[in-house]
């Protein structure tokens, strides 16, 4: 190992990303990302500058193997699905957009689209059977390279007593598993996987723009794309890439490059709305059943008062109010009960960055604290 | 024309091959047509397809690339379940037999990468069908199917992922299936379950040995039962309707149109 390749990357550098990596900064950074993605799409997917970045990405990446933490995640055998799966999704995304912005260029300059051939067809045999075998000869290939480099992990046996510490889900739900740390196990792990379900079934059935069926595209349906892939890139492989790379012990959060040193203390100073209210507000205790000063209510629904407002408002106020405003044309496009389907999909995914974002700066741990009931928000 | 002159030749014209293959050598149109109309596994092709829509920039190829490695898994697993028993006695040294004593061991290395590599490529053909808008009308309902084929994956990969019983195995399966706990109304330690009692009675209608998790699990920690449990939906439930269900996705396709294209 030469000097050069020993200091790779520079201890500069890794002090740079293991700080970019911190929550705030990562997903704050990734958002931004994406959005720049969407409004640079045309410049960014041509060849030359997207195998520059990618390349520059894969240096990055497989470069730090020499570091010894950076490979004690990347090496470890049930975490080298993440690294086929950034590296896919990256490439992948590359494709898709790249074909959209030849499509944008190519309507906006009166020509027809690159899928534009409805009478031009080939015959199954050769054409297709054979691009299939090729497909599926290479697949088989892959796959059992990637079998005889790689083994199976095996840890020790299973031992009910002996709880490893971090204790992590298979690694595609981890992006619910990194959920939990801002909302409870209800939420992350039951409402929003259930929502995710059905929010990707009802998916044809709320979309009602006719364009764009059939061919890439993203200036004729910017408002799905961007959605749905913010939902996708950001809420699920982001977050999954997170709570597998940078979670170590007792769910700590640790730069790529740092040692998982499961001393390190995290201070827990979340506090709900309604401590917020009562407490740093009214300067008094929260409501209890003894001292509750509506005798009327219930005592838990006037000591979190104030998150119920918040929470009632954004579910039922705020969808009335965009009605009329930037979702007006959407609205008469859809309809009411699309309307609603798509708008309550829509602010149960915008939740998790509002919470995200609402913890950061205000370290913000409930809407709603109901411990008599297991039900926080 | 005999034997030896041509074999090849002398076997495609004998009653054999003709009484298993009933059109000649695909060469020209009509016999390329007939070869996929005549054999049951490509019939479920059309006879032409747009030639826009099989080109590898359009489709990644992924829906392809799931479908064969779900056939990939069906036959490595069908495999090991000649080397594996579902009990906590054997569980963990019948894989590390496997391991040590098969000839070639990959078999367990194929079907856990496959499997994962499975699941990367149905996310990766559901981004390529979005960004396609292959969703929209007339093929709604085949991406509902492509959905619940999705959440099937996802739940085989699931259940799997209990079976070699290492540390690995019972602690990624206690987070998950911890998450059933919490279940509103079903979970013993999710919402309003602990203000649910038995009518005039202080006795909860869920708890820990009557909740989802329990149904999960058949127990209320991942023990034997679950490793059976997990087992039966791994090699048999989930597979035959994922089976099913793939019938359904490939015959929608032909029937709303083929692959997708400028309408």
């Amino acid at each position: 190992m030469t000097p050069i390749l020993a200091a790779f990357p520079p201890e500069a550098v890794k002090h740079a990303i293991n700080a970019a990596t911190k929550p705030y900064w990562f997903i704050t950074l990734a958002t931004i990302g994406f959005f720049l993605m969407f409004i640079l799409y045309k410049w960014w997917t041509r060849p030359a500058i997207f195998w520059t970045i990618f390349g520059l990405f894969l240096i990055g990446y497989f470069g730090s193997i020499d570091d010894a933490n950076f490979r004690s995640i990347v090496a470890k055998p049930d975490n080298v699905p993440i690294t086929m799966m950034v590296i896919s999704v990256g490439l992948c995304l590359w494709l898709g957009l790249r074909r959209a912005a030849i499509n944008d260029s190519r309507v906006a300059a009166g020509l027809p689209l690159s899928e534009e051939d409805r009478d031009d067809k080939v015959l199954v045999w050769p054409d297709l059977v054979y691009s299939e075998l090729i497909c599926l000869v290479l697949a088989t290939a892959g796959l059992f390279l990637w079998a005889i480099v790689s083994k199976a992990p095996l840890e020790q046996p299973a031992n009910p007593g002996y709880a490893p510490n971090p204790a992590k889900a298979p690694w595609y739900f981890l992006g619910l598993q990194e959920m939990l740390v801002y909302f409870d196990p209800w939420m992350a792990g039951v409402v929003y996987p259930g929502l995710i379900i059905l929010g990707l079934a009802a998916m044809p059935f709320i979309d009602v723009n006719p364009r764009g069926n059939g061919y890439y595209t993203l200036r004729e349906r910017p408002f799905a794309i961007i959605t749905w892939m913010f939902g996708f890139l950001i809420l699920w492989v982001l977050l999954i890439f997170f709570g597998t790379f940078l979670r170590g012990p007792n769910w700590s959060f640790f730069g790529p490059y740092q040692y998982w040193d499961p001393h390190k203390a995290e201070a827990l100073n979340n506090i709900d709305i309604s401590h917020m209210f009562w407490i740093d507000i009214m300067h008094r205790a929260r409501p209890t059943a003894d001292s509750n000063p509506i005798g009327a209510l219930p005592f838990w629904l006037v000591r979190e008062w104030l998150g119920f407002v918040i929470v009632a408002a954004y579910f039922f106020l705020l969808p009335i109010f965009l009605r009329f405003t930037i979702f007006k044309r959407l609205y008469e496009n859809m309809g009411a009960i699309r309307y609603a389907v798509m708008v309550m999909l829509l602010l149960f995914m915008a939740l998790m960055p509002i919470k995200m974002v609402l913890r950061w700066l205000f370290n913000l741990k409930y809407f709603i604290y109901l411990p008599e009931f297991n039900a926080n928000l | 024309m005999g034997l030896l002159d041509s074999p090849l030749n002398y076997f495609r014209n004998s009653q054999v091959w003709n009484s298993i293959f009933r059109h000649g050598v695909p060469r020209d149109r009509r016999t390329r047509v007939m070869a996929v109309m005549s054999n049951v596994f490509l019939h479920l092709h059309p006879v032409a397809v747009r030639k826009s829509g099989i080109r590898l920039s359009f489709t990644w190829c992924m829906g392809g690339l799931t479908f064969f490695l779900f056939l990939a898994e069906v036959v490595s697993g069908v495999l090991l379940m000649f080397y594996y028993r579902p009990v906590i006695e054997y569980a963990y040294q019948d894989i590390q037999d496997l391991r040590a004593h098969v000839t070639l061991g990959l078999l367990r290395e194929i079907h856990r990468w496959g499997a994962h590599a499975m699941i990367i490529s149905i996310w990766l053909h559901m981004m390529r069908v979005f960004l396609t808008g292959s969703y929209k009308p007339p093929r709604e309902f085949n991406w509902v199917v492509g959905t619940i084929l999705l959440v099937l994956t996802m739940l085989l990969s699931f259940t799997g992922y209990l079976l070699p019983w290492d540390q690995l195995a019972i602690w990624a399966i206690t987070v998950g299936s911890n998450m059933a706990k919490a279940t509103p109304l079903v979970g013993a330690g999710g919402p309003f379950a602990k203000v649910m009692m038995f009518p005039g009675t202080d006795v909860p209608m869920i708890h820990a040995g009557s909740d989802a998790r329990f149904f999960l699990l058949a127990g209320t920690f991942v023990g034997e039962n679950a490793l059976l449990r997990f087992y039966v939906l791994h090699c048999v439930f989930i597979p035959c309707i994922v089976t099913v269900l793939i019938a359904i996705h490939f015959w929608r396709i032909r029937k709303d149109g083929g692959i997708s294209g400028p309408l």
